[in-house]
């Protein structure tokens, strides 16, 4: 997968370096709660990476990408609260075997739509098809009737609104407004301890860099690069015969399936899903992870949503009524200053001294030049 | 009007076509038919509903009423992309070019190849691609550029390009709207030269003001104003009709 045509050098340093750190360096370097907080900021990753498709390329702006998220979530919770919710844990509510928050609401059997989540088999197919199909049927609503810019993004927001809203009052059906809480095993493998913790980290890892190799080979067809036209050019890439709707309900698709996963891992890795990660706020929140980044790089985005939330995690911890302002301003500052994020400031300016610094050396041999390592955008 | 008889078929014929705007009717029951191989000019003053007729046919614009048959095809009622399909290019006023891409992936995008969404997933980069690229390229005098991003291109070779890519798209009816605005003396030679390389085989409806590059080219004169025809011929009859005197060309 790797060879020289996939990824050219920058990138190829760049995959170095993330898969170095990711895989090698925090999990040596960090505690399983500290790593377990690194799942978490990766999940949000994997929704950056889709709207880099999507948003960076297609030029399409989701502000709702929380909705796939939550989808994706909540599928692979609702797998995990049925079988946390066996007849055996369940003995003291008045009906035996359901999750706990229906028996609380006064549900006393489970509902039709739960069933088939006592598969794994079906849950895993769940958490790509039912956002996949979701963002299928919102795209080709909006995209076959040239519904674009600031009114998709309005309207992939309204989405993340309803159904918080759908979520919050289904009390009895969704775990309302708390969530799907007390997660416990997986196929009766027990999700919580610390070992658990550090292998969840690592299959994560794993899908994160998949999703990567899909995003990266997306960019390289003639299909990245229609995308990038149809950004500057609508009428010209309709009038050189291609259905320009079909294109960006494809990116809008895979933007969801990207995030879908993510929300998925979150489940899993966190060990809860609520109509917090959902909303409008959360949505809004992605797409800041993915501007920092830089809308244009996949491993910007990566990169993006771990910095912005390790700030967040740093800073709500000392200063919680600072952070919104703090991220706010962080958004405005990206948009105004540097409209390619991380990685363009990467590009523009340590690049170029890297490149210099390796040419001035060219005739020297390789003495101890070791921190090409840092070749990841934002180090 | 030229209804009934037709002595051969025509590769387009509009007939009554009519758009209005709000009551406002900015092409009004207009009928012209294009043959083959046939370069046409559409002239007439501002506002005569020149750029809305290329609209209509290609499908940017809907029709009120009326019909337009390419080769015997409705064009009326298929979608932008399936005129394309059918053989119909159009090339936009101001140049519309990919900016953020190379002069090849601007030419490589209009290859008819790999049009659908899974298509351009499994779309290859292979010699004939490749060589009709370079092909198109030397046409359009780009060939020392194939590299270069197009926002680093001046405004003739902006409009180079886009011919360009019509070209390698290979329409049968090619729509060139002013393709020499804004071009100096020098670049609107090498256009003219090159329109006329590029127009055999097809046939070619274009907008122009400039008259001198009009008499160059054109087979027939088709006058537009307030949406209808004045009046249509050759270039030496539509110069001396004094309807088209007054209203156009007397100033």
């Amino acid at each position: 997968m790797i060879n020289s045509r996939f990824f050219n050098r920058s990138e190829l340093i760049g995959f170095i370096a993330l898969a170095a750190i990711l895989f090698v360096i925090l999990p040596l370097s960090l505690d399983v709660f500290r790593l377990n907080l690194v799942a978490k900021y990766l999940t949000y990753a994997f929704v950056a990476i889709g709207l880099v498709l999507c948003w960076g390329y297609g030029g399409i702006l989701s502000l709702g990408q929380g909705v796939f998220f939550g989808l994706g979530g909540y599928c692979m919770a609702m797998f995990l609260k049925l079988e946390a919710s066996s007849v055996e844990n369940t003995k003291i509510q008045s009906t035996p075997g359901i999750p706990d928050f229906m028996d609380w609401n006064q549900v006393t059997s489970l509902p039709l739509f739960w069933q088939p989540f006592h598969s794994l088999t079906f849950t895993i197919a769940a958490i790509i098809l039912v956002p996949g199909l979701f963002a299928l049927i919102i795209g080709t609503a909006m995209f076959k009737r040239r519904v674009g810019g600031t009114y998709f993004a309005i309207i992939t927001q309204a989405i993340a609104a309803i159904l918080t809203i759908l979520i919050v009052g289904q009390q009895g059906y969704t775990g309302g407004i708390n969530g799907m809480t007390d997660l416990r095993t997986l196929k009766g493998w027990d999700i919580r301890p610390d070992h658990a913790k550090v292998i969840l980290y690592f299959v994560e890892v794993v899908l994160l860099f998949a999703c990567i190799g899909i995003a990266q080979f997306i960019r390289l067809t003639k299909l990245g690069r229609i995308l990038v036209a149809m950004r500057e050019q609508e009428d010209r890439v309709r009038f050189s015969g291609y259905s320009v709707a079909n294109f960006k309900i494809f990116a809008f698709c895979m933007a969801a399936v990207f995030a879908a996963i993510g929300g998925a891992m979150f489940a899993l890795n966190v060990g809860f899903m609520s109509p917090s990660f959902v909303g409008i706020v959360p949505s809004i929140e992605m797409v800041i992870y993915t501007a920092v980044g830089g809308r244009m790089s996949i491993f910007g985005a990566v990169w993006g949503s771990i910095l912005v939330n390790f700030a967040k995690t740093s800073l709500s911890e000392s200063f919680p009524q600072l952070w919104l302002f703090g991220l706010g301003a962080l958004f405005i500052a990206v948009v105004l200053a540097f409209p390619n994020g991380l990685s363009g400031i990467w590009n523009d300016y340590v690049q170029p001294r890297i490149d210099r610094l390796l040419a001035s050396r060219k005739s020297k041999p390789k003495d101890g030049w070791n921190s090409v390592a840092d070749g990841a955008p934002a180090e | 009007m030229l209804i009934g008889h037709q002595p051969k078929p025509f590769l387009l014929a509009v007939e009554a076509l009519t758009v209005s705007f709000d009551g406002f009717k900015a092409v009004n029951n207009l009928s012209f038919y294009v043959e083959e191989n046939e370069i046409r000019v559409i002239i007439g003053p501002n506002g005569a509903g020149k750029t809305t007729v290329l609209d209509l046919i290609c499908g940017k614009t809907k029709a009120t009423s009326g019909s337009i048959q390419f080769r015997g095809k409705e064009l009326t009622k298929l979608k932008e992309n399936q005129i394309v399909q059918t053989g119909v290019g159009r090339k936009f006023q101001t140049p519309s070019v990919f900016e953020d891409l190379t002069v090849f992936e601007n030419l490589e995008i209009s290859y008819p190849k790999g049009r659908t969404v899974f298509g351009s997933l499994a779309f290859q980069r292979d010699a004939a691609v490749k060589q009709r690229v370079e092909e198109v390229a030397e046409m359009i005098f780009l060939k020392d550029r194939l590299d270069t991003y197009a926002d680093q291109l001046s405004h003739g070779q902006k409009q180079w390009l886009e011919i360009g890519m019509l070209l390698i798209q290979d329409p049968e009816l090619l729509m060139l709207d002013e393709p020499v605005a804004g071009m100096s003396v020098s670049e609107r030679a090498k256009t003219a030269e090159l329109l006329n390389r590029i127009i055999k085989d097809r046939s070619v409806l274009v907008i122009e003001h400039d008259m001198k590059f009009v008499e160059d080219i054109a087979h027939k004169v088709t006058v537009l104003h307030q949406g209808q025809i004045l009046s249509e011929g050759t270039m030496e009859k539509v110069k001396n009709d004094p309807k088209v005197i007054e209203v156009y060309l007397g100033h």
